[in-house]
């Protein structure tokens, strides 16, 4: 299994090298990084390639890192009949920069993209409709992001003399409490004061 | 005519709203239709209203904690949605379930899958006019459901497959229960077939409507019965299986049309299958423990506790902070009731999952009723929705 995922992966490699990164194995899952710009024939290679045929798009979503340079990663998950083989394709991108929109390679990604803007703020050019999809109408943010708070900022309720449902901003009658399970005693890996001057042996 | 009166005469094309509170919308569906005259020329389902920001929720609890948000996700079939959130982090913690809880997820999970096809054959009966179905078909889920209760404590939100196992043993008498059930089921799912079936207005409400060839169903994303449905035999308990799997027979029925009607006795079938599997995993079910033998991913047994102050303190570690899971990613499939249910599962290290998409095969099915509803009738579309199986709790999140 690991062997032809391997060669499966230098396949795509060595064929596209001009828009494939890196490729890497991890917990028997092959993982292909491409260039943002090429995603659209990276997909539609994968999906035509008489050694790959990775006929259906399983899965797009988007993965936040606040950290990184380019922060948000575009994830597409593709699945083999043919195979019988998993692919996992990775693309780098920001607030600012556009992936291209791969609905010609495969319908399903229409709903995933638009999933994927209305929970990161992922821009897909090229996309036919690209609304929100699953938040309220007229929600405001997007709420997958790292920085955006799990409570959110407006709640809703029935407010019985105007009749209708009204936005209020969110009032929380217990402070929001996340506790960080991150303890010192675990995992210690600083050098205490003291011990630098140890050697191996104990002296 | 004059062309002033030709267009007059012309039908307008009309939007109209479809829910989200109708009873063939199967929850909170709202479908936009743009329709010329009784022809849909346009779907747009809008989604959402039932959304909870559980993948947001998830990324603020524990492994563990995250385990009860898969049962309210599709909540016809629970713990077809924990199993693959399970193997998902077994994986990343590198462990495999003792083969006890492997059979016993097996059977449970062939349980829920006839649980989700009897709602969902059922139901769609219902969606276009038959009312009986629906009557003797809760009579068994309700049966099934009393097994659940009687494996966990809970009729729906099971939190029963969890990782490293599940989480305790069948109570005694409980397999025999199951079995007589195996028994009689078949006289009620005959009961359903003749009903159904080859009834006239059934065929007619059914037959070519909503075909999809295999290419457009890949095209589109589509898994399980609504793959199988137009002739791919596609099923990932065969070609990728998992827990015990390997080991069951079983036949994968595939439909030749890609129609409503097909995709029917797709499940109809399965239900049959499912059966075999249930048989074959009560003869093979082997004794021993339910989950993993490591204090660290696993609780300690509760008469353990009261003696052991090292099995205390695992205890209420692993209820308080939870495993550290080390980082890396992963994505895990299962063949749910519905088809392909992913979770793409992303660990940084600490005791909370870092993100954790969830792959559910109805949103691809819904997706998908624009390009299957375009040019039916509109009662044609409540046909195709009732044969996607579709349920809020995971199209939504």
């Amino acid at each position: 299994m690991t062997q032809s995922l391997k060669e499966l992966g230098e396949h795509v490699a060595a064929s596209l090298p001009q828009d494939v990164t890196a490729t890497a194995i991890l917990h028997g899952e092959l993982i292909v990084t491409a260039k943002r710009e090429s995603v659209v024939r990276v997909l539609g290679f994968l999906r035509d390639d008489p050694r790959c045929l990775f006929r259906l798009l399983a899965d797009l979503c988007g993965v936040d890192y606040p950290d990184r340079a380019e922060r948000f990663e575009v994830v597409y998950n593709l699945l083999s009949l043919k195979l019988n083989q998993r692919i996992r394709v990775k693309v780098a991108t920001d607030e600012d920069q556009a992936v291209p929109s791969v609905i010609p390679v495969y319908s399903a990604a229409g709903w995933f993209e638009r999933e994927a803007w209305d929970l990161f703020g992922i821009y897909f050019s090229d996309h036919p409709d690209l609304r929100r999809l699953l938040t309220d109408y007229g929600f405001e943010g997007h709420p997958l992001r790292k920085d955006f708070p799990l409570t959110g900022y407006v709640q809703v309720r029935y407010d019985e003399d105007q009749k209708r449902v009204v936005y209020e901003p969110v009032r929380l009658t217990q402070e929001f409490r996340s506790f960080d399970f991150l303890s010192p005693w675990e995992g210690m890996n600083h050098v205490l004061p003291g011990d630098e001057k140890a050697t191996e042996d104990g002296q | 005519m004059s062309a002033a009166a030709e267009a007059e005469a012309r039908i307008k094309s009309f939007t109209m709203n479809f829910g989200p509170q109708h009873p063939a919308a199967h929850g909170v569906l709202r479908l936009v239709l743009e329709m010329d005259g009784e022809v849909v020329e346009r779907a747009d389902p809008h989604i959402g209203l039932l959304h909870r920001g559980t993948e947001k929720l998830i990324e603020y609890k524990t492994f563990l904690q995250a385990v009860p948000y898969f049962d309210r996700l599709d909540y016809v079939s629970p713990m077809c949605m924990e199993h693959s959130y399970a193997l998902g982090v077994e994986k990343l913690l590198g462990i495999e379930p003792p083969p006890r809880a492997k059979y016993l997820r097996v059977l449970y999970a062939e349980i829920t899958r006839v649980l989700n096809h009897l709602l969902n054959v059922c139901a769609f009966g219902l969606d276009v006019g038959a009312l009986t179905p629906f009557l003797w078909g809760f009579e068994e889920r309700e049966k099934l459901m009393e097994f659940y209760e009687r494996v966990c404590g809970a009729r729906l939100h099971a939190a029963y497959f969890r990782p490293g196992g599940v989480h305790q043993d069948m109570p005694a008498g409980l397999g025999d229960d199951i079995l007589a059930w195996c028994e009689a089921f078949p006289r009620v799912l005959d009961a359903i077939e003749e009903l159904l079936t080859e009834n006239r207005i059934f065929k007619q409400r059914t037959v070519d409507i909503g075909r999809i060839s295999a290419d457009d169903a890949l095209d589109w994303g589509l898994t399980g019965p609504m793959l199988r449905g137009s002739g791919v035999a596609w099923d990932l308990r065969k070609a990728q299986p998992y827990d015990a799997y390997e080991t069951m027979e079983f036949d994968i029925p595939i439909g030749k049309n890609g129609d409503c009607w097909d995709r029917y006795l797709v499940r109809i079938e399965e239900m049959r299958q499912s059966l075999r599997i249930i048989k074959q995993a009560m003869a093979q079910m082997p004794g021993g423990p339910v989950k993993v033998n490591d204090r660290k991913v696993a609780p300690p047994p509760r008469g353990e506790m009261k003696g052991s102050m090292e099995a205390l303190i695992h205890h209420f570690k692993l209820y308080t902070e939870g495993y550290h899971v080390p980082a890396g990613e992963t994505y895990t499939a299962t063949e749910a009731p519905k088809g392909e249910f992913g979770v793409y599962l992303v660990s940084d290290g600490t005791n909370r999952p870092y993100r954790c998409k969830i792959r559910c095969p109805d949103f691809a099915f819904l997706q998908a009723t624009d390009f299957m509803g375009r040019g039916h009738m509109l009662a044609d579309v409540v046909a195709i929705i009732g044969s996607m199986d579709i349920v809020f709790g995971s199209i939504d999140r």
